[in-house]
């Protein structure tokens, strides 16, 4: 639950951890395309909202108004000289041009097609392991059970950490993604008392010591211009990629499992027809993409009319995106045979999400086996369903019984 | 017909690589390219529209044969 005020007015006053927004926030953004495409509210300091494809393509490709220096809106708004611009404290998600293509060119060869195709057969080892232990007499939380399980076993075993730590994650995660309406004085200490700064510490030291072929190892070895990374680019680039790699792809397969759950013709379908699969995952990564992401503005200027200031954030939702009918025709319909589709889960641009195939791969397996193991299933309880607040939307809980 | 690939838009998102791998490959860092440097065998022209009209970033272009 927000501990903020209802929200008045959404064109005014919205609020994306609103509990009718986290509820359902799609009859939002529909009205707010029809009423006020850009909408601002005095939350947080200052945000915007724009809803349309096109506005939010346009602010994606605009690295020069918009800053990436903080991509989670918080009430702990940082000052101009709050974070180390370009860097920012999670390179390279949090860096502006010039230096996010070196820092980003750095990470994209472990997260290219090939080598992300490598760690399938432990994904489907690992999704055919938890329906093993899944009871399909009795029912179960196909999203704390499954789907959570999956992406933090995957980043867990890339970086190098230890298997048993995977519910550590969790919390860590809740702290930085979910508990963003929280007073900013509070926002700022659980960012830095540390737990998970000692986490990464310690792990950094046993590789120092003992380096391994993981991603961790690499990135303490790996060099910019001929010189180390500084020890914060390695310790934020590892706590983005546990970040960014565990709510978002969790979340995604919540939600495709819930449609399954919840459109029975789809999901005999796709049992019917494995090969359309692929497709289908694209589709639910076009309906229910878990990401909206936020950029704060760097310098004042007009946008659509708007007068934005420096400073101000703005919130980036592709999910938004993703279901304006200017841009898809049958935006709000779940098409598992869509053939075209040019989707923006994963953002556009420079930042396109680096962990895109791993996602993409984590959830092809993970239903791929799910399917194969349970054809025919369905919600026990549909009001027992809860979706997560903030910028990673995706299902929390999906009580399921096996038909 | 010709398939290209504007390495300037291209994010690397992989969706051509994913539709239609006999046309397009991605190199080390993952961004695509056209593996066909010519005309397209007829029967890889329905992959080459397919990739086209699924790149978010608008990257690949496609050019009909003129005869």
């Amino acid at each position: 639950m927000s501990s903020h005020p209802p929200v008045r007015d959404w064109a005014t006053d919205f609020d994306h951890t609103d509990s009718e927004w986290v509820k359902d926030p799609f009859p939002i953004w529909d009205e707010l395309r029809e009423t006020c495409p850009v909408a601002h509210s005095d939350r947080y300091g200052g945000t915007w909202l724009p809803v349309r494809h096109e506005d939010v393509a346009a602010v994606a490709y605009d690295t020069e108004h918009f800053t990436s220096r903080q991509v989670i809106v918080s009430e702990a708004r940082p000052g101009p000289n709050d974070l180390p611009a370009p860097i920012g404290i999670a390179p390279p998600i949090t860096s502006d041009p010039p230096f996010h293509a070196l820092a980003r060119r750095l990470l994209l060869p472990a997260f290219a097609p090939k080598p992300i195709a490598a760690l399938e057969p432990f994904t489907r080892e690992l999704c055919c392991e938890l329906l093993d232990g899944t009871s399909a007499k009795e029912g179960f939380d196909a999203a704390v059970e499954y789907a959570q399980e999956i992406p933090v076993r995957v980043i867990v075993r890339m970086l190098g950490f230890p298997q048993e730590d995977a519910p550590l994650f969790r919390r860590f995660i809740h702290q930085i993604v979910e508990a963003v309406d929280v007073p900013a004085e509070e926002r700022r200490e659980l960012q830095e008392q540390g737990e998970l700064g000692e986490y990464i510490e310690a792990r950094i030291n046993e590789h120092l010591e003992h380096p391994q072929d993981d991603l961790t190892t690499f990135l303490l070895e790996a060099e910019l211009d001929g010189n180390k990374l500084s020890p914060d680019h390695v310790a934020g680039t590892m706590v983005l990629l546990m970040v960014a790699g565990i709510d978002t792809t969790w979340s995604a397969i919540g939600a495709s499992l819930w449609h399954l759950a919840t459109h029975p013709e789809d999901r005999r379908r796709l049992a019917a027809e494995p090969e359309l699969l692929p497709t289908a995952v694209e589709e639910f990564l076009r309906a229910y993409a878990p990401v909206t992401m936020a950029r704060m503005v760097s310098q004042d200027f007009e946008f659509q009319g708007c007068p934005m200031h420096e400073g101000d954030w703005l919130l980036l939702p592709f999910p938004a995106a993703n279901r304006d009918p200017e841009f898809f025709p049958d935006a709000d319909r779940v098409v598992i045979d869509r053939a075209e589709n040019r989707h923006a889960a994963f953002g556009l641009g420079i930042h396109r999400c680096l962990g895109s195939n791993l996602a993409r791969m984590e959830l092809t397996v993970a239903l791929e086996e799910w399917l194969r193991r349970y054809p025919d299933f369905e919600l026990s309880d549909p009001d027992a369903v809860t979706w997560s607040a903030g910028q990673v939307r995706g299902p929390r809980t999906v009580p399921v019984r096996i038909l | 017909m010709r398939v290209v690939v504007d390495s300037e838009k291209c994010q690397g998102h992989n969706r051509c690589y994913a539709l239609a791998p006999e046309i397009f490959d991605v190199d080390d860092l993952g961004f695509a390219f056209a593996i066909f440097d010519g005309d397209l065998p007829p029967e890889l022209e329905a992959g080459a529209r397919a990739a086209a009209s699924n790149c978010p970033e608008y990257a690949i272009t496609i050019h009909e044969d003129e005869a």
